[in-house]
C-alpha cells in the first residue's frame, strides 16, 4: 500500500501544488488529473522517488518510502514520458536490457511474447529508429507484460497509441488491478477501468 | 551484478551499433600524435624527448571527446531515471557505463600508443612503459570524466563546460603518466610513477561512481 500526506512541490519560486493526501492499496487505481502544467508529472515523479518533495511524506507498507528505498524499487514499476528506447537496439533487446536493469532479467521467450501480445509481432528484430512513436510506446508498455512490479506509475500511459491499443492497455491494466496490483497513472482521456478506483485533481 | 553486466553489454552494444563515434575519438588520436613528427622534422632527439607528453596530451583530448554523450543519450530517452529506479544501487550501474566507456574509447588508445609511439623513435623498452601507463591511467581518465559528465548534464553549452571541468582534474594523470616514461628514458625507473598512477586509480575506483552517482540524481530531480 502507497500512501502520501502533505505532498507539495515546488518548482523555481511558484508552488505547483501543495497538501496532496493520496493512498493506493492493492487493488485500487488512482487517476491523477489536472491542467498542463498543474504538476501532474511532477507529483509521479516524486511517488516514484526520482526527486523530492518540497513537504509530505510518501509510505510504503506503513514505512517511510526513504528507509525501504531497495523494496519498493524492486516492487516499482515507472514509465515516464520518455519511453526509455535506445534507437539502435531492437525492440526485443530494448525490453531485455530495460527489464535487467530494473533488476528483472528477462528470457528471450517471454519478452517475444509480451512483444506479440502487445502488437508488435514481426518487428521484434527491427531497430526501434524505425518504428513510429506509437510503437516505441508499445515497446515501453511490453515492460509491464513482463514484471511482477506490484505498483505501476505510468505517465500518460495512452499518448500516442490508437484506439485498439487504448483498449488493450485499459485489459492489460484491468488484469494488473486484478490480481490486487496498484496503478497511478495521469491521462487526460477518460479511461473507464474496473475495479476500485479513484481520480486526484491537482489544483492550486 | 546482473543490472550490472547487463548496463555493460547494452552500452558495448549501442557503441558497436554507432562504430563512428568510437573511431572518430580514434583517428583524432592517430593525426594528433602524427602531427607533432610531421611539424617537427626528423629530429629524434627532440622527438623522443617530446614523446610521452604529446602521445598523452593527445590521450586525454581523446579520451575527453566522447565524455559528453556518456550520460546525455540516457538522460534525454529516459533511460537514466530507469537506472535510478533500478533495486540496484546506481553507483553500481554507473560503474558499468564508465567500464563501458574505458572498453571503448580508452582501450583502442592504449594499444594504438605503441604504433604511434614508433614515429617518435621510442625504444621497445620506452613503449612498454608507455602502455602500461596508459593502462593505468585510461580508466582514471573514464573515471574523472564520468563525474564532469554528470555535473554538465543538461546544461548548455555542456561540452565546453565539460573540458574547463575535466582537463584540470586530468592534471595529475597527466604529470605521472608522461613522467613515467621520462623516468624510465632518464634510467631513473618508472616504477614510483606507476604506483603514484595506480594509487590514483585505486582512488578513482572507489571515489568516483559515487561522486557520479550524487551529480546524477541532482541533474534528475
Amino acid at each position: 500500500m502507497l500512501q502520501a500526506h502533505g505532498l507539495a512541490c515546488v518548482r523555481g519560486d511558484r508552488r505547483l501544488f501543495s497538501g496532496v493526501d493520496l493512498a493506493v492499496a492493492p487493488g485500487q487505481w488512482l487517476q491523477v488529473e489536472g491542467a498542463n502544467g498543474a504538476g501532474k508529472t511532477s507529483l509521479l515523479r516524486i511517488l516514484a522517488g526520482l526527486s523530492p518533495a518540497a513537504d509530505g511524506r510518501i509510505e510504503w507498507e506503513g514505512r517511510p518510502v526513504t528507509d525501504v528505498r531497495d523494496d519498493f524499487h524492486a516492487r516499482l514499476l515507472y514509465l515516464g514520458h520518455a519511453p526509455a528506447i535506445k534507437d539502435d537496439l531492437s525492440a526485443l533487446e530494448n525490453l531485455q536490457s530495460a527489464a535487467a536493469v530494473g533488476g528483472r532479467p528477462l528470457d528471450e521467450a517471454t519478452a517475444l511474447t509480451a512483444l506479440r501480445r502487445i502488437g508488435l509481432k514481426g518487428r521484434e528484430d527491427l531497430p526501434s529508429r524505425v518504428l513510429s512513436q506509437g510503437q516505441k510506446r508499445r515497446v515501453a508498455l511490453a515492460r509491464l507484460l513482463c514484471g511482477q512490479a506490484r505498483l505501476w506509475v505510468l505517465d500518460e500511459p495512452f499518448v500516442a497509441l490508437d484506439v485498439g491499443a487504448v483498449d488493450m492497455l485499459c485489459g492489460i491494466l484491468d488484469e494488473h488491478i486484478g490480481r490486487g496490483g496498484m496503478l497511478i497513472f495521469t491521462s487526460h482521456q477518460a479511461v473507464q477501468l474496473q475495479g476500485n478506483g479513484a481520480r486526484l485533481e491537482l489544483t492550486k | 551484478m546482473n543490472a550490472f553486466v547487463a548496463i555493460l553489454r547494452r552500452d558495448l552494444l549501442l557503441a558497436m551499433r554507432r562504430k563512428s563515434e568510437m573511431l572518430t575519438a580514434l583517428f583524432f588520436f592517430m593525426i594528433v600524435v602524427s602531427l607533432f613528427p610531421l611539424g617537427i622534422g626528423p629530429e629524434t632527439a627532440l622527438l623522443r624527448r617530446i614523446a610521452p607528453g604529446v602521445l598523452w596530451v593527445a590521450a586525454l583530448l581523446a579520451a575527453m571527446l566522447s565524455l559528453n554523450r556518456l550520460f546525455a543519450a540516457d538522460h534525454q530517452d529516459g533511460t537514466l531515471e530507469q537506472m535510478a529506479l533500478s533495486p540496484t544501487p546506481l553507483a553500481l550501474l554507473v560503474s558499468g557505463k564508465v567500464l563501458a566507456h574505458w572498453l571503448t574509447a580508452g582501450l583502442p588508445l592504449v594499444l594504438l600508443a605503441p604504433v604511434l609511439g614508433l614515429q617518435f623513435d621510442l625504444s621497445s623498452r620506452a613503449l612498454g612503459i608507455l602502455m602500461l601507463s596508459l593502462l593505468l591511467g585510461t580508466p582514471l581518465l573514464s573515471l574523472i570524466g564520468a563525474i564532469g559528465a554528470a555535473l554538465t548534464l543538461g546544461v548548455r553549452g555542456g561540452g565546453v563546460l565539460l573540458s574547463l571541468l575535466v582537463l584540470p582534474l586530468y592534471i595529475p594523470a597527466l604529470i605521472f603518466g608522461a613522467g613515467a616514461v621520462e623516468a624510465d628514458m632518464a634510467g631513473l625507473g618508472a616504477g614510483g610513477h606507476l604506483s603514484l598512477l595506480g594509487a590514483l586509480l585505486a582512488l578513482g575506483l572507489f571515489f568516483a561512481p559515487w561522486a557520479t552517482t550524487a551529480a546524477l540524481r541532482i541533474a534528475l530531480e
